[in-house]
């Protein structure tokens, strides 16, 4: 069954440039006639750049936002229609890292188990601290706990209800080490148990190792969307990496992917490796600690990117 | 307990937790007011005969802290909520509007109760009080209650600030409360003030308490409940579509 669906689904903002000098009532589009089916017992991933649009995707399937055209259901129930039925089979983790002041966590999962309708949760709840190393902080109120530790109460109220489909939007922006892997194998568990993941994240080897399936988000459209495997396959098999003091040449650095110190270039043969270290060596410059590797999907992810560099649209357009 | 029973459990926990600041500090509000009005006017002013004039100001006074307190409690947790962010909680979950409306508006009656229940127990040290007709009393205080709890449900949902629901609270729902004839029967003014506090939907509320307690009442009990049922019912059904239609908290 599908888990997860969204068929031929748009959103329009009003657009904020026009509110004044726009008297025609300019739209932005977050969302472009996104269609994307998730079948249950998947981990998928949803990548994209700041902006492309993957917060107001789950606000849509979440019914936080109301799409503007088109239909999405959690397991066939609609969104809009069947909400009561779609919310009790999601449980999604916001970005934002919210919390309510007044409660301690215990309350406060208590609380959340009880808007479900469900009564004498205490043995999932403490499974739920557990797991989460949440346990010795469960008569902490709210404001006593750390980002890290707040952010696992997040975690923790959007599974309250045990929901069949799990959403995690960004769950490890600013968390350390140690919780993002407590998180993962939590949550790559209940992947196995039969649970359904969608997860966005800005960290791609986290969404390489985790997921299945990822779909790239651009300006509000669907610009990839395969198996993990199939995607890294379609990518140049090799990149060169090395580290340079010096600034490169503009002709070499338009190829280069650039992270400070380190230079990458993707490479498909020997030929093509020796013709970058050559080049690198005619500018006068030294590279050093060079090494070969596999792609992976952070190179996938700035090639797909970079193809699609042409298709900003939707912004101002009249409609 | 189900789901909107647990989100009105939650919303007067919420009140609960802070009694001091938002129990305690209303009732001792209504206390000093009573103490100095009490002391400055009791020889000077008489409303009703044989009403002395504290005994006149406690219903009054009861019932205002009463309206003020249930505003506050739904106006100020939705605020928050929306402030913080936290309200993604309760938009994630199943609950219907119909169930928002309740628990909300639920909460709002409790802490107004509870608040005007505490002005009475405060005022037995002030002056004896007559209990003419307890079942207005009541209705007068569950309606009155209601109301503002959902004016407040309102509030919350349109203001965006704090600032926005502060200058509500203080631009229309204190004139209204302080010019509804708390501290005077409306008999005692010009006639132009008079007409005025008629369209008043305060003065109903309040007048309709007060003959709860003395018997005696500027206007009709049925026509100050015909008013304020009819306001509720107006409220409640402006609330009732902001909620269904999710205005500014489902975009």
């Amino acid at each position: 069954m599908t888990a997860i669906s969204f068929q031929s689904v748009s959103k329009a903002y009003p657009s904020p440039k026009s509110s004044k000098s726009n008297a025609s009532g300019g739209t932005f589009l977050a969302l472009d006639g996104v269609s994307l089916d998730i079948q249950e017992g998947e981990f998928f991933g949803l990548l994209g750049p700041n902006g492309a649009g993957k917060t107001t995707m789950i606000s849509v399937l979440a019914g936080l936002t109301r799409a503007t055209s088109g239909k999405v259901s959690v397991l066939g129930h609609d969104v809009q229609s069947d909400f009561a039925a779609a919310r009790r089979s999601l449980g999604v983790v916001p970005q934002e890292l919210v919390f309510d002041p007044f409660f301690n966590v215990r309350e406060l999962l208590r609380i959340q188990s009880g808007y479900f309708g469900i009564k004498n949760n205490g043995a999932w709840i403490d499974e739920l601290l557990e797991s989460l190393g949440l346990s010795d902080k469960a008569n902490a109120n709210m404001r006593q706990l750390s980002g890290g530790m707040k952010r696992r109460v997040l975690v923790a109220q959007a599974l309250v209800h045990k929901p069949p489909v799990i959403v995690l939007d960004e769950p490890t922006a600013g968390v350390d080490v140690e919780l993002r892997q407590t998180l993962w194998q939590f949550i790559a568990k209940l992947n196995r148990e039969g649970h359904t993941v969608l997860l966005t994240t800005h960290y791609l080897e986290e969404a390489e190792a985790l997921c299945g399936r990822i779909a790239m988000l651009k300006t509000g459209r669907i610009v990839a969307l395969d198996k993990t495997s199939d995607l890294l396959k379609a990518a140049s098999s090799n990149v060169l990496r090395f580290k340079l003091d010096a600034e490169l040449p503009k002709e070499l650095a338009d190829k280069a992917r650039i992270t400070g110190r380190i230079v990458q270039f993707p490479a498909n043969d020997a030929l093509e490796i020796e013709r970058y270290l050559a080049a690198v060596r005619e500018a006068g410059l030294v590279a050093h600690d060079i090494e070969i590797r596999k792609a992976d999907l952070e190179d996938v992810f700035l090639d797909v990117m970079a193809q699609n560099k042409g298709s900003v649209h939707g912004v101002g357009a009249a409609v | 307990m189900t789901g909107w029973q647990t989100l009105l459990y939650k919303e007067s926990l919420r009140f609960w937790k802070v009694a001091f600041q938002t129990i305690a500090g209303p009732v001792l509000t209504a206390m000093l007011y009573l103490l100095i009005f009490g002391h400055a006017l009791e020889n000077h002013v008489k409303v009703y005969d044989k009403i002395g004039y504290t005994a006149f100001l406690v219903p009054g006074l009861a019932m205002m802290s009463l309206l003020q307190n249930a505003f506050a409690n739904s106006s100020s947790s939705l605020i928050m909520s929306k402030v913080m962010g936290n309200l993604v909680f309760l938009l994630l979950t199943p609950l219907s509007y119909v169930h928002w409306f309740v628990a909300y508006v639920g909460a709002a009656v409790l802490r107004g109760l509870v608040v005007g229940l505490g002005v009475f127990a405060v005022s037995v040290f002030f002056t004896p009080l007559s209990l003419e007709a307890p079942l207005w009393i009541v209705l007068f205080a569950v309606m009155g209650a209601a109301l503002m709890g959902t004016l407040g449900l309102i509030a919350g949902l349109w203001a965006e600030k704090f600032d926005q629901l502060a200058a509500f609270q203080n631009f229309v729902i204190m004139p209204m409360t302080f010019l509804s004839g708390v501290f005077y029967s409306i008999h005692s003014l010009p006639p132009f003030w008079q007409s005025v506090s008629s369209f008043n939907p305060f003065f109903y509320m309040i007048d309709g308490f007060r003959y709860g307690f003395f018997g005696v009442s500027d206007v009709s009990p049925w026509l100050s409940f015909a008013v304020v049922g009819s306001t509720l019912a107006l409220v409640s059904l402006i609330a009732l579509q902001l909620l269904r239609t999710g205005y500014k908290i489902r975009s």
